[in-house]
């Protein structure tokens, strides 16, 4: 029987393989922390590697976007959701009785699961019948559930659990320790002293101290004492107990793999629309990018840093859209104008955006155009360390070396403020020869500089600049818009870097 | 029970951490040879008074608070000393009897939090009798409610009540729990139950004359069964969770109440041991007056370097001045002329006045504000490779970062690493838009360029001030009022270096 997948689709050459590892360029571009987002608390479906997977074919990618798209829809994906939180208990219950002893122990365990797994099944399956699916992925699984729901060995499943349930909740009893003894009664009604004394010492309570009550042992199992108390409370309460023994046996494999398979890479959607479901609500758009791999004249409108908005959601914050486009023969942005004004944002967002189209997702702005590129490439500045310059020059000027290399036409090149460590002249003279190599090259790049004059070397080159608000030179805008550089004098430079001319400060100190 | 000796409403947090810029405050002011006084090489002290000296104090009120605390102490030092004896006494006992939670059960956890209990409440004692003999004596406000709190909350049938419980707390007849089956048939819902005292109720004595349909089954632990006996502990544990937190939580409540006396005693040992070493050179101190951060006050008189007069061993000379209404004071003229010294007096009195202290002066009277901030030229080091403008620039850069309105900036010899007039243009900027951003400025700089693009501006707001030279070249080492200069008298300094031998000292 065939078993579909809702990643893959079963007629692209590329295959179902994962890469294990982030590529270098996530970091820079803060795609880590984006993926960390997704993947926060879904770390038993092993999800990362689904998002340092870059897709190749065009095809591949749409198959995900009519996903993403049906999900898109509340109840559908809240049915998931549900189903999700469920299978994610029934796989923990399992491999606990996987390394239970005691009989009665594993038993309860093996119970709980069960239950688990029958309101996953039903729920998904009784959801998804009435959902309006146009996803080729989500529909065979819809029909598969339905077939499997309502078989009768199902059905009589589900009777079993309930009855097993109701009894063992029923039952309450005492231990009493003393020595090297323990009795075992049914409990008969005495009061709780723990409250009787803490009201004795609540007089010298006063702030917050450390909390001494242990957290003990808590659904790991049981020793062979506490085996013993289950054992005789089983003699308390025989009836429960052989009906339990029962449910057992005749439900000893319910597991089934498709469903199995299906609980993981439907993770890759509910993670990703989760987090940019957050991100909508502050008011800003996502997009199914048209995906080119013929040319490179590309666009985005409204667009932004989705790393950045996923912080701005936390520290209730907007961000702001930024466009860009090239025509013809242009290839590079470079990106000036003052600090703290977004082009670093710029960068990583245009890296971003050109990942995450040919991962097949949805991508931040109202529309775009993006190129399905073979590499992204990235050199970003390394936290500054004052007593080691000499070393990170070097340093950086291996790394750029390297992805020179590397990199192919069809390859997208990011810069940030590189060279910023060294001297003025240093910076101006080592960019200038980087760039005129990435021109040479043909490849689409992004360039982040303090040095203007980068910004005129070629025609295949774009100047970005950072805008401020025309009356106010101090406020910024955050709009990265495509306008010639103006430029400064020497020390000024220095200071407009560190962000200490007479305007940068006035924004920068709190009034 | 709180001591609050440092603050009315709100304990003192020695584990704050440093405000931004710390480090430079501390090389710039030469602070640690005041913490060093303070301290008398107690590193608990010194951890105390660092913290204290540099988490700027903001309220006046906060101020005037410890200026009172600090006065009584002054009075009665030997009380202070004994009080503090008690607070090291708790925490020696403790280091010698409580080992580390990890790893230990409830039942291990009560009854040495028991036995803990018996130690404090003995130094407790003591405490109430220190408290007895001096609430009269005492008049600051922090005081009198110290001593009144530990009358009022510990009295003798209080720590009756504590003894009479640690006696019950033993369960010499075992331990009762209830339970219920959760997941997995595990036991949960554990709860210490009071077993029936003589009076039952009457459905007690009924079932147990039914006896029968309730039975009983028990579980013996073979004799050399260690894990068995260890997992019946563990379920008597289970029960005993909730007392054996609450006993020990009590112990931490005293304990961290002793620990925070001994902290907010710490700052004013030091001011004592700082107070006694002045002494002993016949160097004056006084308690300033502040006044809010949006004032703009400075005036002064026997203002001096503390810590150069510390590290001299000897009284040196102060200086008078009033720059009320003023936010960019600018300190020109002659190199060696005093002018750094006087800089480094200006900050170390602010950040005194702001904890709470007294002041190296003979009178001292200025704004609050809201950071002590220092940006002073740097040796040439490891810093070579990025230029000097560009690591000046960083530093400012950092210093920037961690600016508000209404703070104390001091320059000394900043921005001169470039040509005077760059350096002058960049200087400009930083200066205009900070004095725009209420930030409180001293500047000290023998580059003429630069002074003179302030002094040209005719500020109100400015004051200038330069180091007093007589006619015939001689320094006094004092600072007094004056326009900047067009030369840095470097002609007396070489006359003095090469020609006149008898100046040098």
């Amino acid at each position: 029987m065939h078993s579909p997948s809702v990643l893959f689709d079963e007629e692209d050459p590329q295959g179902q393989g994962e890469t294990a590892t982030a590529p270098p360029f996530f970091r820079d571009l803060n795609l880590d922390q984006v993926v960390d987002a997704i993947t926060a608390r879904r770390d038993e479906y092993d999800l990362k590697p689904l998002f340092y997977t870059a897709l190749h074919s065009e095809h591949t990618i749409r198959y995900r976007q009519a996903v993403f798209q049906d999900l898109e829809r509340a109840s559908t994906l809240e049915a998931i959701r549900k189903f999700a939180e469920e299978m994610r208990v029934v796989r923990r219950h399992l491999a606990l009785t996987q390394k239970l002893y005691y009989k009665y122990n594993r038993e309860g365990w093996f119970l709980e699961a069960a239950a688990r797994y029958r309101d996953a099944v039903t729920g998904l399956a009784d959801a998804l019948t009435h959902a309006d699916l146009r996803a080729r992925g989500l529909i065979q699984l819809r029909d598969y559930l339905a077939d499997y729901a309502q078989r009768g060995d199902f059905q009589t499943f589900v009777t079993d659990i309930d009855n097993c349930r109701a009894g063992l909740t029923s039952i309450r009893y005492c231990i009493i320790v003393r020595d090297s003894s323990v009795r075992v009664r049914k409990y008969a009604g005495e009061i709780d002293y723990s409250v009787d004394v803490e009201a004795t010492f609540a007089r010298f309570q006063q702030g917050a101290v450390k909390d001494y009550r242990l957290k003990l042992s808590i659904g790991s199992g049981m020793n062979h004492v506490e085996a013993a108390i289950l054992d005789m409370v089983a003699k308390l309460y025989p009836d429960i107990f052989a009906s339990l023994d029962a449910f057992c046996v005749e439900h000893s494999n319910f597991l089934d793999p498709v469903v199995a398979r299906f609980d993981r890479e439907i993770q890759f959607y509910v993670g990703y629309l989760e987090l940019i479901a957050s991100v909508k609500a502050i008011g800003l758009p996502f997009c199914y990018p048209e995906i080119t791999s013929a040319d490179k004249e590309i666009f985005a409108n409204a667009s932004f840093d989705l790393a950045l908005a996923v912080k701005a959601v936390a520290e209730e914050k907007t961000v702001v859209g930024n466009d860009f486009f090239l025509k013809g023969a242009e290839r590079i942005f470079v990106v000036s104008g003052p600090n703290q004004g977004g082009k670093t944002t710029f960068a990583r967002m245009f890296g971003q955006l050109h990942h995450l189209a040919r991962l097949g997702c949805p991508t931040p702005g109202t529309r775009a155009r993006l190129f399905l590129c073979d590499a992204i490439f990235t050199h970003f500045e390394q936290e500054e360390d004052i007593s080691n310059l000499r070393g990170k020059l070097q340093d950086d000027l291996v790394r750029i070396h390297a992805i020179l290399t590397e990199a192919t036409p069809s390859s997208i090149i990011i810069m940030n403020e590189i060279f910023t460590s060294t001297t003025l002249q240093d910076a101006i003279l080592l960019s200038k020869q980087i760039l005129t190599q990435i021109i040479r090259l043909d490849a689409l790049a992004v360039c982040v500089t303090f040095i203007e004059e980068l910004a005129t070397l070629d025609v295949k080159t774009v100047s970005m600049v950072g805008g401020v608000v025309p009356d106010n030179p101090a406020q910024r805008t955050y709009k990265i818009e495509r306008r010639p550089a103006d430029g400064l004098s020497y020390a000024l430079s220095i200071a407009e870097k560190y962000r200490l001319t007479y305007a940068a400060l006035k924004e920068r100190i709190p009034v | 029970m709180k001591a609050f000796l440092m603050n009315r409403q709100r304990d003192f947090d020695v584990k704050q951490p440093l405000p931004p810029q710390s480090e430079a405050r501390v090389q710039d002011l030469e602070l640690d040879v005041l913490f060093n006084a303070m301290a008398n090489g107690d590193e608990f002290l010194l951890n105390v008074v660092k913290r204290a000296v540099l988490c700027s104090v903001l309220a006046p009120d906060t101020i005037h608070y410890r200026q009172a605390i600090l006065q009584d102490c002054l009075a009665h030092p030997d009380v202070i000393r004994a009080i503090y004896q008690i607070s090291i006494e708790a925490a020696e006992n403790r280091k010698k009897r409580w080992m580390s939670t990890l790893g230990r059960m409830p039942s291990t956890i009560l009854s040495g939090a028991v036995q803990l209990m018996e130690m404090y409440v003995e130094l407790l004692v003591k405490l109430r009798s220190i408290a007895d003999q001096n609430s009269a004596t005492f008049v600051s406000e922090g005081f009198k409610t110290f001593f009144a709190m530990i009358q009022h909350e510990l009295d003798d049938d209080y720590f009756e009540v504590i003894r009479e419980h640690l006696k019950i707390l033993r369960f010499r007849d075992g331990v009762l729990i209830s339970a219920e089956l959760g997941p997995g048939n595990e036991g949960v819902n554990y709860v210490l139950r009071k077993p029936a005292g003589k009076a039952r109720h009457w459905w007690q004595e009924l079932q147990e004359l039914l006896g029968p349909q309730t039975p009983t089954y028990t579980y013996t632990i073979p004799d050399r069964d260690e894990n068995g006996a260890r997992a019946l502990g563990d379920l008597k544990d289970r029960g005993l969770n909730l007392v054996a937190n609450a006993v020990a939580q009590s112990v931490d409540h005293i304990d961290s109440f002793l620990q925070m006396l001994r902290t907010e005693l710490a700052f004013y040992i030091g001011c004592l041991n700082l107070c006694d070493r002045l002494a002993q050179i016949g160097a004056p101190l006084c308690f300033p007056d502040p006044t809010p951060a949006d004032a703009r006050d400075h005036s002064y008189t026997g203002l001096y370097d503390a810590c150069l007069a510390l590290t001299m061993g000897k009284q040196i000379v102060g200086n008078d001045g009033n720059a009320n209404g003023k936010d960019l004071i600018m300190i020109t003229g002659a190199n060696q002329g005093g002018k750094s010294t006087f800089l480094r007096s200006i900050g170390l009195a602010q950040v005194m006045m702001q904890c709470g202290m007294f002041v190296p002066a003979t009178s001292f009277r200025a704004n609050i504000v809201t950071g002590v901030f220092t940006h002073y030229r740097r040796k040439e080091d490891a810093t070579m490779q990025s230029g000097k403008l560009d690591e000046e620039l960083s530093r400012m850069s950092e210093i920037v970062d961690a600016l508000s309105p209404n703070a104390l900036l001091l320059f000394n010899e900043s921005f001169s690493a470039t040509n005077e007039r760059e350096g002058a243009e960049v200087a400009r900027q930083i200066v205009s838009a900070l004095l725009e951003r209420r930030i409180k400025v001293f500047f000290v700089t023998h580059q003429f360029e630069l002074a003179r693009t302030f002094y040209d501006q005719h500020l109100a707001t400015a004051h200038f001030l330069c180091s007093e030279r007589q006619a015939d070249g001689q320094r006094t080492f004092r600072i007094v009022e004056g326009a900047p200069q067009s030369t840095s008298y470097g002609a007396d300094l070489y006359r003095n270096v090469f020609g006149r031998e008898a100046d040098a000292t």
